[in-house]
């Protein structure tokens, strides 16, 4: 069952991948079995509905109609790669703030299409937010919410910690050692 | 306290940074790959299978064909167990898998999978209510699995039939009767999560991964068809992405139970989207309606008869026609109603659940003749409305729960978003439409709290988070509840073998019902507390409050309920366990087997804008008022009341099925079969909750995540109606369609 093989290079998320592909497997079939990224989606297949969306060299594709082979080379930003040293980027957090994810199966290629919009239209009507995520399905019908989120990340385009989240204050247990309390 | 607040979403920073994992990104060592076999006709006899050229293919495990089942091969289904794991003898439907093969590689199941070659004669199908119908139809069923059932010898799995009042009095008494006969297409749920199905031998048992809505229900039936205990079977069941009542019962996952176990090895049955079109659909519906009114209005009487066409086995489809139909007089007030609806069987995709369950069908036709109804009585179609809509506590469906909400309430505001009364500019229309839908009518949700020794809490709860954001309506509850941050709740769910039993996730039952049981097992902790308190203050136990993380002494003062936990635990730790049930009792002598938890009710009203050249139809405006009781997250709320309504507006304008005479579905798939893009909305679009916090739920909610999908099609055709003067009974309202009815009454 060995199939003929190829070697590609490619850059995903600012690391550099080599892998052995198979000649007629797309892009997304390579990210989510040969390198370990399922934030990409896998839904139609067609190019229809966007949950596959990824950056390649910074223009927003729809990775199950790239043959891999085509791609040696490449850079390649997928979800994962949205949230740089921990810290949601902007778009993440707006979409938090928001509640824009509902299911969210469709929501990683609505960010990645969303950040090559904000890319190349760091100001965007409300138009060219529903244009730019015109290849984005969302069943949950969220878009209203989504689109509102691009627009609030647009406004305002601060990282935010992931891990700024409130700790608990549970006084102080260092006296109290675990072995001390519960011997054996 | 963040009930009525909109924290983040729990799992929300999963879902924006793609680590969300669902059944699809979970890596089982040493999987093999399944691939279906699917012959490309409706209705074909089975001849021989030959396995032998898809055997050789390298890497090939197993092609599993009926004969590698028990005998007989066993079925399964939530209301008859019709349902063979792999078809036998006869393919019936389009898609029907008729063998599966396992791979090493999915390359290879693939391959091997195109070269099973099936012997098969094609036979004659049905696929329209006529066809099912007509005298000498064929067969969609085997009789011998409907025994003692008159109805077996036809193409009808049931007839249901409600009645009230004397409809022969009140035909006499009607000044006008109104009729018509409605359509609604088969349309799917499209999840944009595929389904997944995957399965592997554990010990002496087995677990299966699904994105279900029902893990408890599809543990029964894995744990009957393997024949282990339900202790053997394991579900796991991750968050579905998007689940619509498409992903309520069991469709491939006895299939690969039956490989992993036949193998000894994890299987993993990813769909295709055209494959999920040929397991999940909605059923279609023909339905003709008479409605009888006095000049001044009053609705005096409502006879309907409805024919649902579901599919080729029953699925939960005749469930969704018997409670769907059982609610058609609406929200109103009617004297005497007579009501037939029949589940017909026909060689097409199983119908089964899909938001709105059995009701948008019925709604599209009712709520269409209370339109007609108002043109011809010269009556506002908001007035005729209010006139009959049942107000808070009348007994609108006899034996069942009364009405138990502001329902004028809704629709006056919904009236009065869209400027109501006020002329559309020129060339626009409007309309308006109300939908109701009877919540569960039986439920059993258990919860599991523990609150631990920091004061952060794990909740344990059986619902399956499809979108609908349970798990963060969990967490505020507890939060509240409890005294702790939201972001120091965890909600456990999707896994039996750790999560306590939960009947279903359906029927936007959950915040209620689970809410409940999470309301119940929080108090349950806060009883604890409070022995605790009095123990540690010597205080009597009933003079202790525990609320909202403070303990109250009689005294007057007050301790954080974390001091109380950390004291009381004492130096070995550990935690407080509390438990909580919530019941909803049956009703044998119900016609639906018990009564309403609550109704969901919308009211939609839409201006539309006609393109008489192209018969395109744009919203202009959709405004959409749910009663909620209480919107326990507003974000939420508001997104499942717009993702409904544009769900709505899919079946409304451009979704449906298309087969072609001899039973093949010709629009599988993204390219050929429409959903609503972000350039598909209205132009405008507000969605606002009602909030007496009048419901059953926590905090008075109710459940809220299918209304406003309800009553958009009548809406939106009585918008075009009002813009044209046209009337089309038939959806969707394609351009095509629009564009013939608009020519039609030109040359009329």
């Amino acid at each position: 069952m060995s199939q003929p093989s190829l070697p590609i290079r490619v850059e995903v998320n600012g690391r550099g991948r080599s892998v052995e592909i198979a000649p007629h497997h797309t892009l997304l079939d390579v990210l989510r079995a040969d390198l370990g990224l399922t934030g990409t989606k896998e839904c139609c297949l067609v190019g229809e509905c966007g949950a596959c969306t990824v950056l390649v060299d910074d223009r927003s594709v729809d990775a199950c109609l790239v043959l891999a082979a085509e791609m040696d080379g490449a850079r390649i930003t997928t979800v994962e790669g949205l949230a740089a040293g921990g810290e949601l980027s902007p778009l993440q957090r707006a979409f938090l703030d928001t509640s824009a994810a509902q299911c969210g199966f469709c929501i990683p290629g609505q960010l990645v299409s969303a950040q090559a919009l904000l890319d190349r239209v760091p100001h965007p009507s409300r138009a060219e937010v529903e244009d730019g995520l015109a290849g984005n399905y969302c069943r949950c019908g969220g878009y209203e919410q989504i689109f509102e989120a691009v627009l609030a990340a647009a406004a305002d385009g601060r990282p935010v910690p992931q891990a700024a989240l409130p700790r608990a204050d549970i006084g102080d247990r260092s006296s109290t050692p675990d072995a001390d309390v519960a011997p054996q | 306290m963040t009930i009525g607040q909109s924290p983040a979403r729990v799992g929300g920073v999963e879902r924006v940074t793609g680590r969300q994992q669902y059944v699809a990104d979970i890596h089982l060592e040493d999987v093999l790959h399944v691939k279906l076999v699917a012959l490309d006709v409706a209705r074909a006899t089975i001849g021989r299978i030959d396995a032998s050229a898809a055997s050789a293919v390298p890497g090939v495990r197993l092609v599993m064909t009926p004969a590698d089942l028990p005998d007989p091969v066993p079925r399964f289904g939530p209301q008859l167990r019709d349902r063979p794991v792999l078809a036998v003898g006869e393919t019936k439907y389009h898609g029907e898998p008729v063998a599966a093969v396992a791979a090493e590689t999915l390359d290879a199941a693939e391959e091997a999978a195109r070269l099973v070659h099936v012997e098969f004669e094609e036979l004659p199908a049905v696929h329209t209510v006529a066809a099912a119908r007509a005298d000498g139809a064929p067969q969609v069923q085997d009789p011998a699995l409907r025994p003692n059932d008159p109805l077996a010898g036809s193409n009808v799995l049931r007839e249901h039939r409600y009645a009230w009042g004397d409809l022969d009095a009140a035909e006499r008494e009607a000044d006008l009767v109104v009729e018509g006969s409605y359509a609604f297409p088969m349309v799917t749920q499209f999840a944009i999560e595929p389904h997944t199905f995957m399965a592997a031998p554990s010990g002496d048992g087995i677990t299966v991964w699904s994105a279900i809505q029902h893990p408890n229900w599809l543990q029964r039936v894995i744990a009957d068809l393997v024949l282990l205990p339900l202790s053997k079977v394991r579900i796991v069941a991750p968050d579905p992405g998007g689940g619509f009542g498409g992903k309520q019962h069991a469709k491939y996952e006895p299939l690969v139970a039956f490989m992993a176990l036949r193998l000894g090895r994890p299987v993993r049955l990813v769909l295709t989207l055209e494959e999920t079109f040929q397991a999940v659909r909605r059923g279609a519906a023909e339905i003709r309606v008479r409605s009888g009114f006095r000049r001044d209005g009053t609705l005096v009487f409502r006879d309907i008869d409805a024919d649902y066409l579901i599919g080729a086995y029953a699925d939960i489809a005749d469930r969704t026609v018997a409670k769907g139909s059982y609610t058609s007089t609406g929200p109103y007030n009617c004297p005497a109603v007579r009501i037939v609806a029949r589940s017909v069987l026909s060689h097409t995709v199983p119908s089964t659940a899909f938001r709105g369950f059995g009701n948008p069908q019925q709604i599209w036709a009712t709520e269409s003749n209370m339109d007609e109804a108002a043109r011809r009585l010269e009556i506002d179609p908001l007035e005729l409305r209010l006139r009959n809509l049942a107000r808070t506590g009348d007994a609108f469906i006899p034996g069942d729960t009364p009405a138990d909400g502001e329902w004028p309430q809704a629709l006056r505001r919904a009236a009065e978003l869209i400027g109501w009364g006020n002329p559309p500019p020129a060339g626009r229309g409007r309309g308006i439409a109300v939908g109701l839908k009877e919540g569960p009518t039986t439920g059993l949700s258990y919860s599991t709290v523990r609150l631990l020794a920091d004061g952060s809490v794990v909740v344990y709860a059986g619902t399956s988070d499809m979108g609908q954001g349970a798990r963060t309506i969990f967490a505020q509850i507890a939060a509240g509840e409890l005294g702790a941050p939201v972001e120091w709740v965890t909600v456990v769910m999707g896994d039996t073998a750790v999560v306590p039993y939960d009947q279903q996730t359906s029927a936007s039952r959950s915040s209620v019902l689970m809410g409940n049981a999470v309301l119940n097992a929080c108090r349950d902790v806060q009883r604890k507390l409070r022995s605790m308190a009095a123990r540690l203050e010597s205080v009597d136990e009933a003079g202790i409050t525990v609320d909202a993380g403070v303990a109250s002494l009689p005294d007057g003062r007050q301790l954080p309920v974390r001091d109380v936990l950390v004291r009381g635990l004492g130096r070995l730790g550990g935690e407080v366990i509390g438990v909580g049930e919530m019941r909803k009792e049956a009703q044998l002598d119900h016609p639906l087997g018990g009564t309403a938890a609550f109704y969901e009710f919308n009211a939609t009203a839409v201006e539309v804008e006609v393109d008489r050249d192209t018969g395109d139809v744009t919203v202009v405006r959709h405004v959409t008022v749910s009663d909620v009781g209480k919107a326990l997250h507003p974000g939420q709320v508001r997104g499942q009341d717009e993702g409904a309504a544009i769900m709505g507006l899919g079946h409304t304008l451009m979704e449906h099925y298309i087969y072609d005479d001899s039973g093949r579905l010709r629009n599988l798939g993204a390219i050929d079969y429409r959903i609503p893009t972000s350039m598909d909305l209205p132009l405008e679009m507000e969605s606002d909750a009602i909030e007496n916090g009048d419901g059953p739920g926590p905090y008075g909610a109710k459940g809220m995540s299918e209304g406003a999908l309800l009553c958009v099609a009548p809406a939106v055709a009585a918008a075009v109606r009002d813009a044209t003067g046209v009337a089309i009974r038939d959806l969707p309202l394609t351009p095509e369609r629009v564009w013939r009815a608009l020519q039609e009454e030109v040359s009329a």
